[in-house]
């Protein structure tokens, strides 16, 4: 398996007035292809600011990184806009769609930069990639028409519609409830097992199991670095979460129908 | 060819993405870019309309001149200075009916010549008191200025001339002002106590935009010039050359015979001057080319503030679109993707007001010149002008807010709140 990502000494420092903020203090990582990893760690530990370097919307202070084989440091605006767009699908917690733009035009909005040729019916591809995400059948509606969880499969089939070399995800389950989240790690998990290649970060430990490695920071280091030896199935537990909540709701049924009686 | 061929609808896909996008948010805030092309609507109309009135007199001008006639010469007394235009005409003034006599006699190239011989004066005919200028001059006179008598009376003659006839022609304006009733042929007229007979009136030349050429007397020149004028010189003289393209030749003739007559020297200057229409014309045009540049440029100061206007709410929507922006950053988006995003939008925006703006001043203008006595010609070439610069104003006031926006940093953008 090649590499698709590897970093050495990767730093970077923010500059606040007087004050150098140290948020990545030297990252020695590497992802092969096909690993699905999640990164953890505290608030401030340097999740995002690793995410955004490995997805090229900023640039390390020093260290070398190597994306797909090719060193990507030090490269123009356009270069690094066209890495964003050929190489990486990015998902934000935040989901980042257009508003007031229907969620084909949402997905499709990768090809519309895309100046390789490589997708040449572009709406078709947006249309694939939705029905991907399952999605298929909402077409036209707008983000604001679609709930948290919908909202994050667009930004995926986003991620996926320029067929691009791996996934970020930071925090994508972040502003989901508990069901949705592992909705969208089963997405994840099947995407995966479709070969391609997935970051995420997560404070949950939860969501962080459905992984195939974990990977802890602090403080900007690494501090852990391990294998899952047993592996969730969010389909599995997205079945026993359904069987439970319906069983819950026929129980508060029968519980209030049994409190009628009694008086 | 194919893959050529591909790429070329590919860049048309994109173009068309582009315009829908622009379209989109301009729609998305209606009152907001209402408002923003209401600048742009009248600076462009207001230098459109500016520039058809300012042209439209300019040829209400050259027509009244050329009404006078085309082969007209105009000899006046007094050296010709700068532009052709004469400055102290009359000043030094020594024509008399002897250069008239001369030009007449050994001129080759003239059809016909005319002192004339102007004198102001108070009109009194039926009670009613009018003044008006009565010239004097001979029956040439007729011709080279293309005056015709009204059915019912006639021109006078040579000899009414030679005999110092106190017979008067009657310009229209006159008639109808002493004698609004009847016919004004065969009436008596006085002027400063001397009576004339009306012997025709002069069919109407229309309203000439600056003056009323109608406002007129005709009388033979040795009556005007012994009974009224009391002087010993004439006013100036009327030539007219046989053809259009011999007023040059006609034109130095004169100079040649007017010299002679006057007896000039070798090194001494001319002391009058011989304008033809074209020279008129040449002056005149210029005179309202300066004008209606000025009032263009007024105009243009309010296609500048429009401008503005629009430099303004870009600067707001990139502000605005911040998010936006990044987001397409995110998926791949250049900086100058983004730069041609919002120029389009501000070119949309500038040249949708500016093709408005042309409407307005379409019917600004039918408006105008069906309700006023102004006269405003539209042009085609102003009107391209006026809608090229308003895209351009749109990319020249839209480039600093989209440079703005390309320049933006992908991550700082995405955390924009
Ligand atoms: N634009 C910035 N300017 C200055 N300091 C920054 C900036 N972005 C991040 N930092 C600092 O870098 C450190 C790492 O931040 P980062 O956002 O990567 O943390 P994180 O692990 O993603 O935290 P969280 O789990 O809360 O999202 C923090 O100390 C933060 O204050
Ligand atoms: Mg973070």
């Amino acid at each position: 398996m090649k590499n698709i990502i590897e970093t050495k000494q990767l730093k970077k420092e923010y500059r606040l007035g007087n004050v150098i903020v140290h948020a990545l203090r030297g990252i020695d990582l590497t992802i092969k292809e096909g690993e699905f990893a999640a990164i953890m760690g505290a608030s401030g530990s340097g999740k995002s600011t690793l995410m955004n370097l490995l997805g090229c919307l900023d640039q390390s202070t020093s260290g070398e990184y190597f994306l797909d084989g090719c060193l990507v440091n030090r490269m123009s605006r356009n270069e690094y806009a066209r890495i964003r767009n050929e190489k990486i699908g990015f998902v934000f917690q935040g989901f980042n769609l257009l508003s007031r733009t229907s969620i084909v035009e949402n997905v499709e909005l990768p090809l519309v930069y895309d100046h390789s040729e490589r997708i040449k019916d572009s709406q078709a591809a947006a249309v694939e990639a939705l029905s991907h995400v399952g999605l298929g059948d909402r077409l036209d509606h707008e983000p604001n028409q679609l709930s948290g969880g919908q909202q994050q499969r667009v930004a995926i089939a986003r991620a996926l519609v320029n067929n691009p070399a791996m996934i970020l995800a930071d925090e994508p389950t972040g502003n989901l409830d508990s069901k949705t989240s592992v909705d969208v790690m089963a997405l994840f998990q099947q995407l995966n097992d479709q070969g391609i290649t997935i970051i995420l970060v997560t404070h949950e430990p939860d969501i962080a199991l459905y992984a195939k490695r974990i990977v802890e920071m602090k403080d900007g280091l690494i501090i852990c670095d391990m294998k899952i030896k047993n592996r969730k199935n969010a389909k599995d537990d997205l079945k026993a979460l359904n069987n439970a909540e319906v069983s819950s709701v026929v129980e508060i049924v029968e519980r209030n129908d049994a409190h009628k009686k009694r008086y | 060819m194919l893959i050529k061929k591909g790429i070329k609808g590919k860049n048309m896909r994109a173009f068309k993405k582009i315009l829908k996008t622009a379209l989109r948010s301009i729609l998305r805030n209606r009152m907001r870019s209402m408002l923003t092309a209401l600048g742009i609507i009248i600076g462009v109309s207001a230098v459109i309309i500016m520039v058809a009135i300012g042209r439209g007199s300019a040829q209400k001008i050259q027509n009244d001149i050329n009404s006078l006639g085309t082969n007209l010469i105009t000899v006046s007394p007094g050296a010709a200075r700068s532009g052709g235009v004469s400055q102290g005409s009359g000043s030094i003034n020594r024509f008399t009916f002897r250069d008239v006599e001369k030009i007449k006699k050994e001129a080759v190239f003239i059809k016909g010549v005319s002192p004339v011989v102007r004198v102001a004066v108070q009109v009194i005919g039926d009670g009613k008191n009018w003044s008006t200028s009565i010239y004097g001059v001979s029956t040439d006179y007729f011709n080279i200025r293309k005056w015709e008598v009204e059915n019912g009376g006639e021109l006078f003659t040579e000899r009414d001339v030679i005999a110092n006839k106190k017979v008067a022609l009657i310009g229209k304006t006159v008639a109808d002002n002493l004698f609004p009733s009847g016919s004004a042929v065969g009436k008596q007229i006085r002027i400063r106590n001397s009576p004339f007979k009306v012997i025709g009136v002069l069919k109407s030349k229309g309203q000439g935009g600056m003056m009323d050429q109608d406002d007129i007397i005709l009388a033979p020149s040795t009556t005007v010039f012994y009974r009224l004028k009391g002087g010993e010189f004439i006013d100036m003289i009327n030539v007219s050359a046989i053809s259009e393209d011999k007023v040059d030749n006609a034109q130095k003739e004169i100079e040649v015979l007017m010299r002679e007559s006057h007896r000039l020297g070798q090194t001494e200057e001319n002391d009058f001057s011989i304008r033809t229409q074209a020279e008129m014309l040449e002056t005149i045009s210029s005179v309202t080319a300066v004008v209606t540049l000025l009032l263009a440029s007024i105009a243009g100061v309010s296609l500048l503030v429009g401008g503005i206007g629009i430099m303004n709410i870009m600067l707001v929507s990139v502000t605005e679109r911040t998010r936006e922006i990044g987001i397409r950053m995110s998926v791949g988006a250049r900086g100058s993707d983004i730069l041609i995003q919002f120029l389009t939008e501000a070119a949309v925006l500038s040249i949708s007001a500016g093709i408005i703006g042309i409407l307005l001043s379409v019917s600004v203008i039918v408006f105008i010149n069906s309700l006023t006595t102004l006269s405003a010609s539209m042009s085609v070439d102003i009107v391209l002008i006026a809608f090229l610069f308003s895209g351009a104003i749109g990319i020249f006031f839209g480039f600093y807010p989209a440079r703005k926006a390309a320049a933006m940093n992908p991550i700082d953008a995405l955390r924009y709140e």
